[in-house]
This record gives structure tokens, sequence and C-alpha cells, in this order.
């Protein structure tokens, strides 16, 4: 038998003060109607529902949430928010938790979600304000290879990718260069990214 | 008429089909669309995932950009629109110069245009039977996209009864297709994107109409894979509203932008005569 330990269980008592100055509805005004998780369409492929997410928010289990799958599968349709009704902006509440966990480093259960938006975002600053999708998709698919290699994925994306070239869908060339590509990186720069 | 047009990144790129399509559709209906010059990337799910500060000022450039200007801007992805619209909410001083940021497809399907189109008819796509499909951020969350029926749009299955198609009834005309996940987690859009099919064939569909590249992509590019999967065999063409707009009008390219989808609707469309 596991010995018992209170580690994860000491509540972050900030958490739910921060999230009420975070947002303009509060999430403490939730009533578990859990309409949110009765109309997402990703709980097959959750380990938190979203009431849950709300739930463990308001009794700062801030721990349980970074690490939690929920926030990297969700896949950001709204609906949640949405339908709530009582206005809570619970896709909001899930954004705000991956940029939490990311910014403090945390060790995430399938780091593949966060390091493709990081990647895109890379893109962004380094094409000077607009993505290359081609580019990304080379650094991603390098990142898997490392990761997870898998063939038979490889040779679909080598696929895909020849699919879409023939049909003159890849831009092999870089995004134009921005006049603007100063306040682009001023943007980056100003938002720490 | 003229407006300000935002293409967004992938209309530069595999979503060329699309952007062709649009370029050659505005001017048919009197829309001369001005490409909002030195334009930057909205940041898309990435930016609003990772740093909401991003999130926020690379749209709120753009829209710097469209101010100055002073014409509406119209744009084609729900993606690049959705945030458009939130970083309009979050700007906290009002504009001098206010502009409206339109989705395409609310734009197109304004009653003007549908009183023209429909007078202007060389084609009907008589017996072809669609499902609508809307997907999420044009419609959702109503605060930010200021959508008045966002559970259950229907600009584009308006426009399909006026060209003459058939659309057809089914409940997941807005519902999630994963896009944001496509590359991470291929395994969920398989679920995700399965259901639409069966639900889609159920309503006695023959292909889906959409108005968002990462939507179309999302469901075409996947459905080989899907289709190997499951052993189902997919034949559901996915096309944009505004390729079947120019095929109806008589457009002389529109045979062309379709041959660049992977599900090709071309035997779909010539077993109907309507190519």
């Amino acid at each position: 038998m596991e010995s018992l330990t209170t580690e994860g269980l000491t509540p972050s008592t900030a958490l739910p003060a921060r999230l009420a100055t975070q947002f303009s509805v509060s999430p403490s005004v939730c009533y578990q109607c859990k309409k949110c998780s009765a109309g997402c369409p990703l709980t097959f492929a959750m380990d938190l529902l979203p009431d849950t997410v709300i739930r463990l928010a308001l009794l700062g289990q801030e721990e349980a949430l970074l690490r939690c799958r929920t926030i990297w599968v969700c896949a950001s349709c709204v609906t949640c928010t949405t339908r709530c009704p009582n206005g809570i902006d619970i896709a909001g509440v899930m954004d705000w938790l991956k940029e939490e966990a990311v910014r403090r480093g945390v060790a995430m259960p399938q780091p593949e979600v966060a390091t493709f938006h990081r990647y895109f975002l890379d893109s962004i600053r380094r094409g000077g304000g607009r993505l290359s999708e081609t580019a990304l998709m080379q650094r991603y698919t390098l990142f898997q290879l490392r990761h997870r290699p898998n063939l038979t994925e490889l040779v679909r994306q080598l696929k895909l990718g020849w699919e879409l070239f023939r049909r003159r869908r890849l831009r092999l060339w870089g995004p134009p260069a921005l006049k603007g590509r100063q306040d682009i990186r001023a943007i980056f720069e100003k938002a720490g990214a | 008429m003229q407006v300000s047009y935002y293409p967004g990144c992938s209309l530069e790129g595999t979503a060329a089909d699309y952007a062709a399509s649009i370029s050659a559709v505005a001017p048919l209906l009197g829309v001369e669309l001005l490409e909002l010059e030195d334009w930057n990337c909205c940041g898309a799910s990435a930016a609003h995932s990772l740093n909401h500060e991003l999130a926020v000022a690379l749209p709120g450039r753009n829209l710097a950009l469209a101010r100055k200007r002073g014409l509406d801007v119209v744009v084609p992805c729900a993606l690049c629109f959705n945030r458009l619209k939130a970083a309009e909410k979050e700007m906290a001083e009002p504009a001098a110069r206010p502009v409206r940021i339109w989705d395409l497809l609310d734009f197109l399907t304004q009653e003007t245009f549908l009183t023209q189109v429909s007078r202007r008819l060389v084609k009907p796509l008589t017996g072809l039977k669609a499902v609508a499909y809307y997907g999420c951020l044009s419609a959702r969350p109503p605060q930010i996209t200021d959508k008045p029926d966002w559970e259950n749009p229907t600009a584009m299955d308006r426009l399909l009864e006026v060209l003459g198609a058939e659309a057809l009834d089914w409940s997941y005309k807005t519902d999630c297709c994963g896009a944001g996940l496509a590359v991470a987690r291929p395994d969920i859009i398989d679920t995700l994107v399965g259901r639409l099919y069966d639900r889609a064939l159920a309503a006695g569909a023959e292909c889906f109409v959409v108005s968002c590249q990462m939507c179309q992509a999302n469901l075409d590019l996947t459905q080989s894979r899907i289709s190997e999967k499951t052993g189902k065999r997919y034949y559901l063409p996915v096309l944009y509203f505004t390729e079947l707009l120019g095929l109806a009008l008589g457009h002389p390219e529109a045979a062309g932008w379709l041959s660049r989808h992977l599900v090709d609707p071309r035997p779909l469309l010539t077993g109907k005569g309507l190519l």
C-alpha cells in the first residue's frame, strides 16, 4: 500500500483570487451545472472534465491543474464559455492554465501541443511577422522524430507534403519581409515571447 | 464596393485554393478586396494558448492598420476573424475611426449579394446534397463575434438554397473539428472528424460546404487516413462556399480550384452534370 502523502493536496489559496482578478466574471460563480462538460466535444480525451477544472481551481488545486492533460487537449472551440449560464470564461481559464504551466516549466503529460504552439510563435518571430507553414512543419517533424519516432507517420507526412506540393499548396519560400518587422519584434519583446 | 481584405497566413500557403476562389468571386459581385498592406499573423491558437498579451497585440497591429485605412475588413479565416474581434474587444480606447470586422461568409451573404447571385445564376447546383459546416470560431463566443445565431447559423444554408443546392439539416454545424490539434494530436482528430463524416452521411449529404480553411484542411487532408483506420471508405468532398459561388456564377476557373483538393470533388460534380 502506498504511504499516505499530503503532496499535491496543499491548496494554493492564491489561485482562486488570481483567477477572480484575471477574468471579468470570477469562476467562483460556478454552481456546477456541468453544462460545460456536457457540451465539450473533447471529453473523450481528457483526464479532468471542464467543470472539474473549474472546481479544482476554486479549491486551489494548482498542481493537479498545471499537470493535467485536459488543458492541452482543449481545442479552444469555446463551446463551454459560450454556454456557461453564469458567464464564466472556461476556455479562457484553460488558456490561463496553459500559459502558467509553460511559464513555470511544469512537466507536461504530453509536450506535443505546447511544442507545436511554441514553434508556431517562433516561426512568426523569425519570419518577421507571418507564419511559414512549411518551416513550422519541418521543425515539428524533426521534433517528432526525436521525441516519438514513428516511421509510418513520417511516411504519411511526406506523402501529404508531396500531395500539397503538386497542387501548388506548399510554399517553399518564406513569407514576405514586412515593413513593420521592427513592430513585430517589439511586440514579441514586450510580451516576453 | 471597396473593403480591406485580411487573408491570413494559410491563404498564402496550404489554402491557396481558397484564396484563388475568393479573389475570383468577389469582383463578380462588385466587391473590390484591397489587401491590408503589411498585415501580420494573428498569432492563432499558439498565441492565445501561450501568451495572452501576444494574442491581443499581434491582431491589434492589424486592427490599427485597418483603422488607418478606414475601410471595413473582410476575413476569410475563422480563427483570424476571431482573434481580430478579440483584439477589438480588449483594446481599451475607443477607435477614432472604427471599422467593422466581417467574417467573409457573413459579408458575402448579405441580402444585396444574395439577390445579385440569384439573378445572375448561370449554373444552378441542382441535385447537390450538402451540409453546411460552419465550425467554431466564426460564431463563438458571441461576446466576441457579435453573432446573433451562434448555435444555429444559417447564412451558408441560405446561400446554398439560392445557388440551387439542397442544404440538409443536421446538428453538427458548429461542432468542433479540432483543427488546432491536427498536427500535434492526429488521433483526436480521427475521432472528431470521423464523427462529422458519419453525421453528414446520416443526414444524406454528398459533400461538406465550409467557409474556414482550417475546417477544410482538417476534413479533407485526413479523409484517406480516417477511411483507412475505420475501413469505411469515405467519399465526402469538402468545398468552399466561394468555389460553389464561382461554379454557379459560371466562373471559368472553378474546376481549377476544385482540382487542388485532396478528396477530388470533380467526380461528384461531373456526375451531377455541374462540371
